[in-house]
């Protein structure tokens, strides 16, 4: 027995120490060797080459970050609330939340897509799925901010997604789980074939960027995980993984974990724009929200839309098929030529590579190998392009260079590993600090990669970083591709965890970023555009306060007259025109959040007191040297009371 | 009588157009906190700014060391200034169908005059704005006037102000000195 402790304790001892040697030399050689560090400096004054749009996952934010620095710039919220600038809490934004089940004020967003012009990002738009209650959102580049959320109807969750088409033309959204179609109640056991999942294509209008659910392929009741539309060649199809082609209901890490192969299902959505033409589609009833964001009145509307158009398969011969590919596969991505399409097979040491040019022939040939639920299965042999051989464990997702190279990352190998397309030899590995998710390179799915940096999305940093309790930051690594081989040269925390992320050159953003909202364009019904038409008004029980900011006041500053029981709508009109002069507007007690107004918007904070006193107020972003004087009082007075109602500034 | 003094006469009456589509003169405020410089743009006929609203953001600086709001409705100069201008232009194109001699050099004259009395001008306005202090201001700085420069650089607490012609005064110097050209060109040989 003290032997065998003995042998465990020193092969314990010889394991750590193996350990600590292959990460302390590969870490500190990367990086001593090449001077990593003056590569990603970027000086105190300067702007980094591109920005990162790294999603937040469980946080429903997008982080914003420069790349090569790591430097972050900003969280932009979208699915969640956020006090710090009354996202969520405001009467403004509020609709935005809306879904069929009430306000939701969260979700899981995964994939940040950039809208695209010739296969290329253009800086428009980026877009992000909501994975838990099914949405879709856009941000708008030139504010940052969301500016649109569509609810997706009959979907269990929306993971393969957003994924656009190479003119944005279609944004996609498959569920991850599916689910009765229509809901209903039903025992769960009875999944088998009474399941359905939707993919759904969200058309984007190319002038506002407005999203529609143009249509919704109703598919069998499989796990739809990833997709990528198609560019170049492929363009005008878009591919989605599958797995739980078992079809179980229960314990799926063994369930659907049986067959050999799952599928990648193939929508010619070309022929879908056919179909929808010619009028094969059933009008079927929905209940789902679309919220827009509206610039000039600061606010959003919330509309529920009450039917969605569906194509069933078995009724619309060609516009689905499966290409068998093994193992459960994750990511689905399209090479820049369009011509590849690989599957990474989440359970196999191989990446199956698709050749699309095989995929039409097979098609054509009708070399099936059955099909299931009316969906012709093609047959693999005749579509495979080739095999990436050994390259790891756990392939996740691949992105691509501009000099023909992919990179795949193996979440159980911890790695990135590079590969020729083409010739699917494996030309170098990199290991990642831990398990690897999704990485980017920046247009690394477009049809024009910018092939300088990798960045790693890692679920896992343990001892990376500076211990701060059970909860660790997940974190992003730097790699530079520009060489033959990968270089690691930054390691960044994230917010959140970033599932997938994207990357644009700085020049196509930058010039177009917004400095503040004209006050002249604003059409908030609230809005106050000079001190002189501030006022305050009683409606029953509602107050409305018309407040202005500038530098360093409220106007009004001092109001009486309000009494316990009232609902007050303090509408606050930043009137400032200069760059980075918002104002903060806080009321103590209030128990939503504050606002944070920029120059030239209008905000409003809804506030019920409940006890008579007198009550400050403040500006919370400190805009001035005068800022700490920026606050005021408001009066609360009995329920019953006649104080008159009264504001001023100054007197 | 010959026609070359006659056209020039012509041609520096209608440069004076010009002024309208130049600004005069440009003060600029630079800081730390504002890289590109707050830029004021002085014109006969109004005041505007490197950005659209560059004279309400003056106007929210000087007011924490107690200046007057700046508002071109309550400066005169800039209503009754381009009439001045379009009599000039008159007066020009009329010397120049005259074709006297002397007149060319009474117009550089008149026109170098009221160059002179419009800086002048342009001075005591400075001098006011720079002086004329809210005793209420939030910041006083005992003995410190906030007038800024007619010509050149000063530093005004953090700000550092910088004053410089602009396009239509150079329009003015090149219509004088064609003015003067007129009455030259047309001296009789002898």
């Amino acid at each position: 027995m003290k032997t065998l402790q003995k042998f465990t304790l020193l092969s314990l001892i010889v394991l750590f120490a193996a350990g600590c040697n292959t990460n302390t030399k590969t870490a500190n050689d990367g990086a001593l060797g090449s001077d990593a560090a003056s590569r990603v400096y970027v000086k105190p004054g300067t702007y980094d080459e591109f920005y990162a749009f790294l999603s937040g996952g469980f946080s429903g934010q997008i982080s914003v970050y420069g790349l090569p620095s790591g430097r972050l710039f900003r969280v932009i919220p979208i699915f969640s609330v956020d006090p710090e600038k009354g996202y969520g809490f405001n009467e403004e934004t509020k609709p935005m939340l809306n879904t069929s089940h009430g306000f939701v004020p969260w979700d899981d967003a995964h994939h940040p897509e950039l809208s695209q012009t010739n296969g290329e990002t253009d800086g428009r738009w980026i877009f992000i799925n909501g994975n838990n209650t099914p949405r879709i959102a856009r941000v708008d580049l030139t504010t940052f901010e969301t500016a649109e959320i569509l609810e997706i109807p009959n979907s269990g969750g929306n993971h393969s997604s957003p994924f656009a088409t190479e003119n944005t033309e279609y944004l996609v959204a498959g569920t991850r789980f599916s689910v009765p179609f229509p809901q209903k109640d039903m025992p769960i056991k009875d999944y088998k074939g009474n399941f359905k999942g939707a993919l759904s294509f969200i058309k984007v209008n190319p002038e506002t960027g407005n999203m529609n659910v143009e249509f919704q392929v109703l598919m069998p009741g499989f796990d739809y995980d990833l997709a990528h539309s198609g560019k170049g060649k492929s363009h005008g199809w878009t591919f989605f993984t599958t797995y739980n082609t078992e079809e179980g209901n229960s314990l799926l890490e063994v369930n659907a974990s049986q067959n050999d192969k799952d599928f990648i299902a193939a929508i010619n959505w070309k022929k879908a724009e056919e179909y929808i033409k010619a009028g094969k589609f059933r009008e079927i009833p929905a209940n789902y929200a679309h919220n827009v964001y509206n610039d000039k009145t600061h606010s959003a509307t919330s509309t529920m839309i009450k039917t969605v158009r569906v194509l069933i398969p078995e009724e619309c011969p060609g516009l689905v098929y499966f290409l068998p590919t093994p193992k459960s596969p994750h990511g689905v991505d399209v090479d820049p030529t369009g011509e590849y399409i690989i599957g990474n097979g989440k359970l196999s040491t191989d990446l199956t590579v698709h050749s699309f040019t095989k995929v039409l022939k097979a098609i054509e040939d009708k070399n099936y190998d059955g099909e299931a639920y009316g969906i012709p299965i093609l047959k693999m042999d005749a579509i495979v392009g080739g095999v990436v051989k050994d390259a790891g464990l756990g392939p996740l997702h691949t992105e691509f260079d501009n000099q023909g190279n992919a990179y795949t990352s193996m979440f159980i190998s911890s790695e990135v590993v590079k590969w020729k397309v083409g010739t699917w030899e494996i030309l170098d590995r990199a290991p990642t600090y831990y398990s690897i998710g999704h990485l980017m390179i920046p247009g690394g799915d477009t049809k024009k990669p910018d092939g300088k940096y990798l960045v790693a999305l890692n679920k896992i940093t343990k001892d990376r970083f500076l211990p701060t309790g059970p909860e660790l930051t997940q974190s992003a690594q730097l790699f530079d591709i520009s060489g033959n081989k990968m270089e690691l040269l930054l390691d960044f925390p994230t917010i959140g965890e970033p599932h997938y992320a994207q990357g644009i050159a700085a020049s196509k953003i930058q010039s177009k970023s917004l400095k503040y909202y004209p006050l002249a364009e604003n059409e908030h019904p609230f809005a106050t555009k000079t001190e002189k038409d501030t006022k305050v008004e009683r409606e029953g029980n509602n107050v409305h306060v018309y407040m202005t900011t500038i530098r360093s006041h409220f106007s009004p500053d001092n109001i009486e007259g309000i009494k316990v029981g009232d609902k007050v709508y303090f509408h606050i009109t930043n009137l400032e025109q200069d760059w980075d002069v918002p104002h903060g507007f806080a009321v103590m007690g209030a128990q939503n959040a504050e606002l944070l107004i920029m120059p030239g918007q209008t905000e409003t904070l809804v506030w019920e007191p409940k006890q008579e006193g007198v009550i400050p107020i403040y500006c919370t972003d400190f805009c001035s040297a005068l800022h700490q004087e920026m606050q005021g009082y408001v009066r609360v007075s009995a329920k019953n009371s006649n104080v008159p109602l009264k504001w001023s500034l100054g007197e | 009588m010959k026609v070359l003094p006659r056209i020039i006469m012509a041609a520096a009456a209608l440069l004076l157009l010009l002024v309208f589509v130049f600004p005069i003169w440009q003060i600029t405020l630079l800081a730390p906190q504002y890289p590109e410089g707050v830029t004021l743009y002085i014109w006969v006929d109004k005041l505007t700014g490197n950005q659209p609203s560059t004279l309400q953001n003056i106007n929210i600086l000087n007011h924490y060391v107690g200046m007057k709001f700046i508002v071109p409705d309550s400066i005169p100069e800039l209503s009754y200034f381009p009439k001045i201008i379009y009599g000039m232009i008159g007066l020009g194109l009329l010397i120049a169908l005259i074709g006297k001699r002397h007149l060319y050099y009474i117009w550089s004259l008149i026109l170098g005059i009221l160059g002179i009395l419009g800086l002048y001008d342009f001075y005591l306005w400075e001098y006011d704005y720079g002086h004329n202090l809210s005793s209420t201001a939030p910041i006083k700085v005992p003995g410190m006037a906030y007038q800024p420069p007619l010509f050149g650089e000063k530093m005004l607490l953090n700000f550092t102000a910088q004053s410089y012609p602009e396009t239509a005064t150079y329009v003015f110097a090149v219509a004088i000195f064609m003015g003067y050209l007129a009455f030259r060109f047309s001296k009789k040989k002898t």
